[in-house]
């Protein structure tokens, strides 16, 4: 294909990934992308005119060098993309299939100005994969052991990114984690049909190969204060998400049948209660009933898709503002909408009713209209008067968002946090006010994205290494 | 019996007690008390030199199991042991219950929650019933230490059911055990001995209630016209332990609050029992399928084990 010019290649119309139908795929949880075929994916890397002033590296909060990996797709070199994506990305084949792409480096992609971008996620996802599929788990090198230890507080993204930098730079680390597995919300909060855990678990085991050590069932702050890690390793990077779910509060909150997504998904995935009762953990029965979740984020599609999976007859998406609003991943809420789910839009819940027993029995929810923009250009969502609605539900879930959980920052009076609890650091070292602490990913951001956590811990890794290294730049 | 037990775990998941090298959470002791009731004393230096009264673990017994959480009833910082006293009362505690001295615990975390509030009240009372005797004895131990008269009243529906006598009363003033069918001690609930204390006149500064919730509720009510300090420990369903889920949650002073992190224990004035009650019947018929299922296994396995 050596002779294709620049005008061809955007002539070729962007290919579309291979699906799991619809009505077949809201009814099991195995993976609803089936990702790009060998034929597709070089012939989708044909369309990236390679640039020679990639827009779309700038576009992606890692800087992955999108042209180089791709020209290796097209000419079937798929070993040396993965290297590629590797070199500044430690979990392609997660970010592949999460990240925002049409918010980042696809939004950019020159291509997109007149045709659709190349589908940069896609081929990202299919050079991890086929890398992990025929060649296993490939380790990165090494350098020579420096003496020096780094505790690592937290086992998602922001952490394992982190681990995996350090320990190339021949650093000691040690992963501490609360819950009995690594992966933070990859394990227990997206779905197996959007990730499937073997993914993380697989790279996971890549950096135990490398020699990072795995602490799970350690809650830092109450097993172990920062303090107590401090007197034991070099320096620290926490990266604990934000993990402290908002609730609505309003009336009937604490009915059976209303649950946090967090507490939702989490029984679903990690504690896998849709193999009940091969698995212990129950969950409410889904079967038969209808389910309102509240929000419009990546959350909400999440804990809607699932309800249908366990056999909702009814999901809806109820959220205040429209569509254009919603936070949530276009991907997400078009295979939402395939799968069947009901988007009830300018509708905010105003309380939940019960049975005797303390049961979900219905939510009244309040119409809104748009009303004059707010100091943000933003039309904002108000009321209708008199525009009241009793719904049937018996399973209401709430993603409106999270905070930050404070175990650490009250164990850790000398950390400084504003008034959300989020750890303050600084940019570019991403070091806290505490020596040897450093801090990244959702607890100092809030809610954000998986790329994004990546980025904090690669940031600190950098900043750590020097640090341990001549302890000056505090 | 041991190879049946191993043979229900392996066909949930294969049985992996062994991490990342290390050898964690190995049973060291481990017997009844009381028909379903097990004491088990497990390794776990780091939680044995952390924990204070009040606090709890969260484990699970295999590889596809429920967290449960369960109270630290005691620790030994020397041989870094802490102890657990589980009453069977479902698929989880009865198939914990099955596992002997020298196996392991597939998942053990903690120490969770707040420690109770101890300071020197003067006379305190701690009422235990059933198994809540054990999650009680930390606490009564710690109110002792702090130097109150510390009265302990343990109950149970019958003699058999009344836990840790010796214990209590080597660390408690006085120690009343009742029983609901007067086979032993006195013949009555604990909140029938507790008003006969008010009653004779007994100046009492703080009460510590533990047990199922009617039972806690009915102290509350007791001691509240007295305006005398009570603490109940609360034992909402969790998953984390962490106040990363919120299904713990309970509504104390008409605020919500998350048991495991705010508590669990909390002021039994301002707590509502009836919405702890009625969350606690969350998966009353998913907990029968689920001893059901567990059954039906051990079941097989025996018949199979037989031809
Ligand atoms: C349902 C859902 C769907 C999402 N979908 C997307 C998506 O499609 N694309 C995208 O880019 N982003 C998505 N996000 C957001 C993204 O997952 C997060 O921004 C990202 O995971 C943050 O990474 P983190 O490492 O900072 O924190 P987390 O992933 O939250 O990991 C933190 C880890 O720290 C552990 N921890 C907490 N406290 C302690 C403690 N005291 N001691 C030890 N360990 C502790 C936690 O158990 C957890 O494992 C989604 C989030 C959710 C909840
Ligand atoms: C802070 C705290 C401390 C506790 N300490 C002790 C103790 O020292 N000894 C003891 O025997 N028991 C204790 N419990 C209760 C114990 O956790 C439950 O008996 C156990 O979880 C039941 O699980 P199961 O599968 O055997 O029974 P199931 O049949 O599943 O449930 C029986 C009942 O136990 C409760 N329960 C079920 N699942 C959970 C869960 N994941 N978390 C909490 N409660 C649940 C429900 O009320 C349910 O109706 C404590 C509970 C809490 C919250
Ligand atoms: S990591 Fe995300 S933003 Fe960067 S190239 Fe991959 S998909 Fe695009
Ligand atoms: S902007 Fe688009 S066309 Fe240009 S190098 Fe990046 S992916 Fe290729
Ligand atoms: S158990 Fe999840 S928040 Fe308390």
């Amino acid at each position: 294909m050596a002779g294709i010019t620049p005008k061809e290649r955007m002539a070729i119309q962007r290919h579309h990934m291979l699906e799991q139908d619809p009505d077949v795929r809201n009814k099991n949880f195995s993976e609803v992308n089936l990702g790009y075929t060998v034929e597709l994916a070089k012939e989708e890397a044909l369309r990236c005119i390679q640039c020679k002033k990639p827009l779309c590296i700038d576009g992606c909060p890692v800087t992955i060098n999108i042209p180089a990996f791709i020209k290796k797709i097209e000419e079937g070199d798929f070993k040396a993309a993965a290297a590629i994506l590797k070199k500044d990305n430690a979990l392609p084949a997660v970010c592949g299939r999460v990240c925002p792409q049409e918010e980042q480096c696809e939004k950019v992609c020159i291509v997109g100005r007149k045709n659709a971008p190349v589908a940069i996620g896609y081929l990202e996802r299919f050079a991890a994969d086929w890398e992990r599929e025929n060649l296993g788990i490939q380790l990165a090198e090494k350098k020579p052991s420096s003496g020096k230890k780094v505790a690592i507080v937290g086992g998602g993204p922001a952490g394992l990114s982190c681990a995996g930098d350090l320990i190339q730079m021949g650093h000691d680390v040690t992963v501490f984690e609360a819950l009995h597995e690594i992966g933070g919300v990859l394990i227990y909060g997206i779905p197996e049909f959007r990730l499937p855990k073997a993914i993380v678990k697989a790279e996971v085991e890549g950096l135990k190969q490398m020699g990072v050590e795995f602490r799970t069932n350690s809650v830092i702050g109450l097993t172990d204060t920062v303090d107590e890690l401090l007197q034991e390793y070099d320096a620290i990077f926490i990266g604990v998400g934000a993990g402290l779910p908002y609730f609505l509060n309003i009336p009937g909150e604490q009915l059976n049948g209303v649950y946090s997504s967090n507490e939702y998904l989490t029984r679903v995935n990690l504690m896998k209660a849709y193999d009940f009762p091969r698995s212990d953990t129950p969950m409410f029965n889904i079967e038969g009933k209808r389910v309102a979740v509240f929000g419009g984020g990546n959350t909400a599609m999440d804990a809607v898709r699932t309800s249908l999976r366990l056999g909702a007859t009814r999901g809806m998406i109820i959220y205040r503002r429209t569509e254009t609003e919603m936070p949530a991943r276009i991907e997400e809420i078009q295979h939402a909408k395939e799968e069947g789910v009901e988007f009830m839009l300018l509708a905010g819940p105003l309380e939940f009713h019960g049975t005797e027993d303390g049961w979900l029995r219905s939510v009244t929810i309040q119409k809104m209209e748009l009303g004059e923009p707010d100091a943000s250009g933003r039309r904002r969502p108000v009321p209708i008067e008199g525009a009241i609605e009793e719904i049937p539900i018996e399973v209401a879930v709430i993603a409106i968002g999270n905070g930050s959980n404070p175990i650490i920052s009250k164990t850790t009076p000398d950390l400084n946090v504003n008034k959300w609890g989020n750890i303050l650091v600084d940019e570019n070292t991403m070091k806290s006010s505490k020596k040897g602490v450093f801090a990244g990913g959702d607890i100092v951001t809030g809610g954000a994205t998986v790329i994004l956590a990546m980025g904090a811990g690669r940031k600190a890794a950098k900043a750590i290494d020097e640090y341990v290294k001549n302890k000056d730049i505090w | 019996m041991v190879f049946l037990r191993l043979l229900i775990l392996q066909e949930q998941c294969c049985y992996r007690n062994i991490k990342f090298g290390y050898i964690m959470n190995k049973i060291i002791e481990a017997r009844f008390l009381a028909p379903d009731i097990k004491l088990f004393k497990i390794e776990a230096s780091k939680i044995a030199q952390k924990r204070k009264a009040g606090q709890f673990i969260i484990l699970r017994v295999h590889p596809d199991g429920e967290r449960i959480p369960l109270t630290i009833a005691d620790s030994n910082s020397k041989d870094g042991t802490i102890t657990i006293i589980v009453q069977g009362v479902g698929k989880t505690t009865k198939q914990l219950n099955t596992l002997e001295a020298g196996e392991y615990i597939q998942d053990l975390v903690g120490p969770l929650g707040k420690p109770s509030d101890i300071e020197n009240f003067g006379t305190a009372v701690s009422i235990g019933g059933g198994v809540g005797t054990a999650i009680a004895f930390p606490t009564a131990k710690a109110l002792k230490e702090a130097g109150n008269h510390v009265i302990s009243i343990i109950g149970g529906r019958t003699k058999e059911l009344v836990l840790l006598e010796d214990e209590m009363r080597a660390v408690c003033d006085e120690v009343y055990p009742t029983t609901d069918d007067g086979s032993y001690g006195y013949h009555g609930f604990v909140t029938n001995k507790l008003q006969d204390l008010l009653n004779e006149g007994r100046k009492i500064d703080f009460v510590l209630a533990i047990g199922p919730i009617p039972m806690m509720s009915a102290v509350a009510e007791v001691t509240r016209p007295h305006g005398i300090r009570t603490v109940v420990s609360l034992n909402p369903i969790m998953v984390d332990g962490t106040g990363m889920c919120g299904g713990c949650r309970a509504i104390v002073d008409d605020k919500t609050v998350f048991v495991c992190v705010d508590g669990p224990e909390f002021d039994a004035h301002k707590v509502n029992f009836n919405i702890l009650t009625k969350r606690n019947r969350m998966y009353l018929l998913q907990e029968k399928v689920s001893y059901e299922h567990y059954c039906k296994l051990e079941r097989k396995i025996k018949e199979e084990v037989e031809v």
